[in-house]
């Protein structure tokens, strides 16, 4: 069984895109990423978090090959990063690096062309690519006049430029606006149905949370966590609320009801009661609370968020 | 090696040049200095108005020498510590591109812009003059046209090497301005100090062979020793064997010149 089980995860490891083992990048005694091992699979929305520092941006870099290992392997589509077969690859990568730097003196056409020549794709689609991240009425202006937001979308324009089958997007919603945000995601969710690999690191972890497949945590150069949200949750173990709202308030009626059932944290504000149970309580806090009947006007339960269980790995 | 990816830097740093009008303003210094020069380069002696060519050359090469090595260190000090300072290097190096091909569609696209600034600049006043030119004289000139051309992108090349070098711009372009000093002020200066401190009982043998570790020497030999007027007017025949002067050879030591450096840049830069 557990053989299989083995099999099974090192057939799924030969068919990821992307496959980080041991890598290391020490900047003298500072070890900046420290053994990381990962496995992205194919058309996988991958999240990577993490403080500032962690080491993200670091990994980000030597998975684009832009900063040589110390130590380990990484390869990409089966190249290794280092390698002269990687120049193929790049071809089918796209980049979005943090806060993006563009050609002020170019237009926003202007770049995409520079880029798509240096990627040999047709400067054809160009056009059609600044249309879908809403970019076609400022086709014509120098990127010295671009908002933050735009260069940002112009950027990630640069990004799809050849239709890539892998995307690296290093924080790519930075200045984007509510909508933008909105926006960006669903050409994400497109992608993805067509196959596209997505590696994405985000330090607003409320928006990464509900998009992505699975997620690395990093802190102090390492992975402490890889999963997906709900089974990191459930490793961590944390804690969730239940939000009563109670006829009269009545706060004695909740604590009551709950009677001997192990409660962490009990609290009354705003006519509402708190109540904090760990996970195996949940059902039995459930339970207790039907006994008020209707007595119980509203009923909310927290899980806890992406942020509660990174602070819960990075400290 | 892909030259396509070449060409494609090359030409957006060449345009860049063109498009903000550096290769304008340059071409214009270029012909307005020399056109003074060729006019007014005799007035110390109470004449004014073209005279020969000879003299002509031999005041350009002196303001050449100065004003060249100092453009094309402005011109190339940035060329990737600026992008890496900017943010755009990781950019480029995460695109289908070598780190080689990258350093030499920089160098060759900045190298386009200056020596088409040079030929533009100083071609105009071979235009205005040529009515006063013969066949030999436009030899002469076009042959300082080449030179300076070649001095330039020996210049470019170290200004290319210390791009690469430098951790940051502050520090590239105060290297830049210490390599113009030394190669244009003071490299002649110590040669001479030296010859004259050993009385020149020493190192006589060697002294043209030291010329030419400095391009902008390489430069002035190779003007200066195909005119024979000039050659006198200088003094240098008689420190200068012509066997050494010869120009295919001086060509050699400046194409060296801008090869070196290139090397060593993108050796670096691909470490």
């Amino acid at each position: 069984m557990e053989s299989t089980i083995q099999a099974a995860a090192e057939a799924a490891n030969a068919d990821a895109v992307v496959r980080v083992r041991g890598a290391s990048k020490h900047y003298g005694t500072v070890r900046a990423v420290d053994g990381v091992d990962l496995a992205v699979q194919r058309g996988e929305l991958f999240g990577l978090i993490g403080h500032n520092g962690a080491g993200k941006s670091t990994l980000f870099k030597m998975m684009l090959g832009l900063i040589p290992a110390t130590a380990g392997e990484i390869a990409i589509d089966g190249a290794p990063v280092t390698g002269s077969g990687f120049r193929a690859v790049r071809r089918k990568i796209g980049y979005l690096p943090e806060n993006v730097v563009l050609y002020d003196n170019l237009t926003g056409l202007e770049t995409l062309h520079f880029f798509a020549k240096l990627k040999s794709v047709p400067a054809a689609g160009c056009g059609a690519l600044l249309e879908r991240v809403g970019l076609a009425h400022a086709a014509g202006r120098r990127v010295r006049e671009y908002s933050k937001g735009m260069r940002q979308r112009l950027g990630f324009a640069q990004a799809l430029l050849g239709r890539p089958q892998i995307l690296f997007l290093d924080e790519p919603t930075t200045g984007l606006d509510p909508e933008a945000i909105r926006e960006f995601y669903v050409i994400l969710r497109g992608l993805r149905a067509e196959g596209v690999t997505v590696i994405i690191t985000s330090h607003i972890l409320a928006e990464i949370q509900e998009r992505v497949d699975r997620l690395a945590i990093m802190a102090s150069g390492k992975v402490q966590a890889l999963g997906t949200v709900q089974a990191l949750r459930e490793e961590m173990d944390l804690p969730l609320w239940f939000d009563v709202r109670v006829a009269d308030s009545d706060f004695t009626a909740v604590r009551d009801a709950l009677g001997s059932l192990p409660v962490a944290a009990i609290e009354a504000h705003d006519g509402r009661v708190a109540v904090q149970v760990r996970r195996e309580s949940k059902m039995a806090v459930f339970a207790a609370l039907a006994t008020l009947g209707e007595r119980v006007l509203d009923l909310h339960v927290r899980e806890p968020s992406l942020e509660d269980v990174f602070f819960g790995f990075s400290d | 090696m892909e030259l396509s990816q070449v060409a494609t830097i090359a030409g957006k740093e060449f345009w860049d040049r063109i498009r903000n009008r550096w290769v304008l303003a340059v071409a214009l210094v270029f012909t307005v200095f020399a056109l003074v020069i060729a006019y007014f380069g005799a007035a110390q002696q109470g004449a004014v108005g073209f005279r020969s060519i000879e003299v002509t050359i031999a005041s350009l090469v002196s303001l050449v020498i100065y004003l060249i090595p100092l453009i094309a260190l402005v011109l190339g000090f940035d060329a990737i510590v600026g992008e890496r300072e900017r943010g755009s290097l990781d950019l480029l190096l995460s695109m289908p591109i070598t780190r080689f091909e990258l350093i030499l569609g920089k160098y060759l696209g900045l190298a386009g812009a200056l020596a088409f600034s040079t030929v533009a600049g100083f071609g105009l006043v071979a235009l205005v003059l040529s009515a006063q030119l013969d066949l030999n004289a436009l030899f002469h000139y076009f042959g300082f046209m080449a030179s300076s051309v070649l001095l330039g992108m020996a210049f470019l090349s170290l200004a290319v090497m210390l791009s690469v070098l430098a951790a940051d711009r502050t520090r590239a372009s105060g290297l830049a301005i210490a390599m113009w000093f030394f190669f244009v002020l003071v490299f002649d200066l110590l040669l001479l100090g030296a010859l004259v401190v050993t009385g020149g009982q020493y190192g006589g043998d060697i002294f043209p062979w030291l010329l030419l570790l400095n391009p902008a020497d390489v430069f002035r030999i190779l003007n200066i020793f195909t005119l024979d007027d000039v050659r006198t007017l200088y003094g240098l025949a008689t420190v200068f064997p012509p066997s050494l002067a010869e120009p295919w050879l001086l060509t050699a030591v400046m194409l060296g010149w801008i090869a070196a450096p290139l090397g060593i840049a993108s050796w670096r830069f691909g470490k």
